[in-house]
């Protein structure tokens, strides 16, 4: 006869510390109705889906739940969150799986780009002094090849512009040419706007890494150079 | 800057919600003539970050009213699900740095048969992950569609798109307007 499993006999150490961190993410309030699975592209991926992992968390399987590389595979985009019908906030739980990965042992790739953007303020670690020299050499090009665009400005840090806009930089380091048609628009409407020459880029790896402490730096330079530097009073999000 | 509860004074917004403003305010000139008498289909990515995780139907009703202002109402076919109920790409998370390729491209499996169901030549991608991600499934699938930035789109429909603006778009578009 199969035996009754005790959860309070059960040690769930990485339950518990999750549950303890997160008090509004649920965890124990799965129905196990599938809903999640059933809607998730990840499913069946290292043969893991969000109601086996809650599962897993839920039986103390913490080696397993910690050691799953799906905490790589899934990309939090709370599909499941959001069908839930009890709100239990997987994304936020793959967060602390990656979180509970030692930094050295995460994916490279990702680690690599939030310390570049630590560094310098992107992800693909373009210094400041270039990113500002290839903006102003698509400007000056547009400016002299298209009459219709002869007084286009395109700035980095002017004081007291209305808009702070942000810019992937795969754009500057990679295509230049992209940068042009938002440039263009921007002139149409007469925007007010400038580029933050500190942590300029719209990517944020750190936030994929869940590395909080890289992740709050970087906005809290960003912050202290937008509001004390420059003053903008909006800063737009390019995607 | 919530999460961390990081003081500010600035406010935030996206650049798809000031297109709209500057669409409906007339700032902006666009005109979707261009693609009356060519037809050409398009699909919208909904981006996981700005629509299921912030500002949901909000953002994909202005999402869909800067597009079809561009391409034509007519002209806009959209997945199924779609809006915060759309699928991922499966590039998001930090996927595409992930090294995980071979799950990466499983998971945008679903994707890549939701735009081929539309039939669309083209899909807008307002981010640089879900771009790059729809870009690589397709060609690891076997899809014929281009995916583009809106940018270009504005631009094109407002005849300032230059001639070395034009990598995305495909044989049908890329001398169109020049």
């Amino acid at each position: 006869m199969a035996s009754v499993i005790e959860l309070d006999d059960l040690d769930r150490a990485f339950h518990d510390t999750v549950s303890e961190r997160l008090p509004q993410a649920n965890f124990d309030l799965c129905l196990t109705c599938g809903t999640c699975a059933g809607g998730c592209p990840a499913s069946a991926q290292f043969d893991m889906d969000p109601r086996k992992l809650v599962r897993m968390l839920a039986y103390g399987l913490d080696e397993e739940v910690k050691k799953t590389p799906w905490a790589w595979v899934c990309t939090m985009c709370a599909r499941c969150y959001w069908s839930c019908p009890m709100k239990v906030d997987i994304p936020k739980l793959v967060y602390q799986m990656r979180q509970s990965w030692p930094r050295d042992k995460r994916p490279k790739g990702i680690r690599g780009s939030c310390d570049q953007h630590i560094r310098a303020g992107n992800a693909m670690g373009v210094p400041t002094e270039d990113f500002i020299w290839t903006v102003e050499d698509v400007a000056e090009e547009i400016r002299e090849t298209d009459p219709r665009f002869k007084d286009m400005h395109v700035t980095v840090d002017r004081k007291g512009a209305k808009m702070a806009i942000n810019q992937n930089s795969r754009e500057p380091v990679t295509e230049p040419d992209e940068l042009g048609p938002l440039w263009k628009i921007l002139h149409i409407v007469e925007a007010d706007w400038t580029y933050p020459s500190v942590m300029w880029a719209g990517e944020n790896y750190c936030l994929f890494l869940a590395d909080d402490e890289g992740w709050r730096y970087i906005l809290e330079e960003f912050v202290q150079h937008i509001d004390n530097n420059l003053g903008c009073e909006t800063v737009v999000n390019t995607e | 800057m919530r999460k961390y509860n990081i003081p500010h004074n600035f406010e935030f917004t996206t650049i798809i919600q000031l297109y709209a403003k500057w669409i409906r305010s007339g700032k902006l000139p666009v005109s979707s003539d261009w693609n009356r008498d060519l037809q050409v289909k398009f699909t919208i990515q909904d981006p996981c970050n700005i629509v299921r995780k912030t500002l949901r139907h909000e953002m994909a009703d202005e999402l869909r009213f800067v597009c079809k202002s561009i391409i034509g109402e007519e002209n806009l076919v959209d997945m199924v699900p779609c809006g915060s109920n759309n699928y991922c790409c499966g590039g998001g998370g930090g996927a595409l740095q992930g090294g995980y390729t071979e799950q990466r491209r499983a998971y945008g499996k679903v994707k890549f048969d939701q735009i081929q169901e539309t039939e669309a030549t083209y899909v807008i991608a307002p981010c640089h992950n879900c771009h790059t991600q729809i870009e690589d499934i397709g060609k690891h699938y076997g899809g014929n569609y281009h995916v583009v930035h809106i940018w270009t789109l504005m631009c094109l429909a407002m005849g300032v798109l230059g001639e070395n603006e034009r990598t995305y778009l495909g044989p049908d578009l890329e001398n169109l307007g020049l």
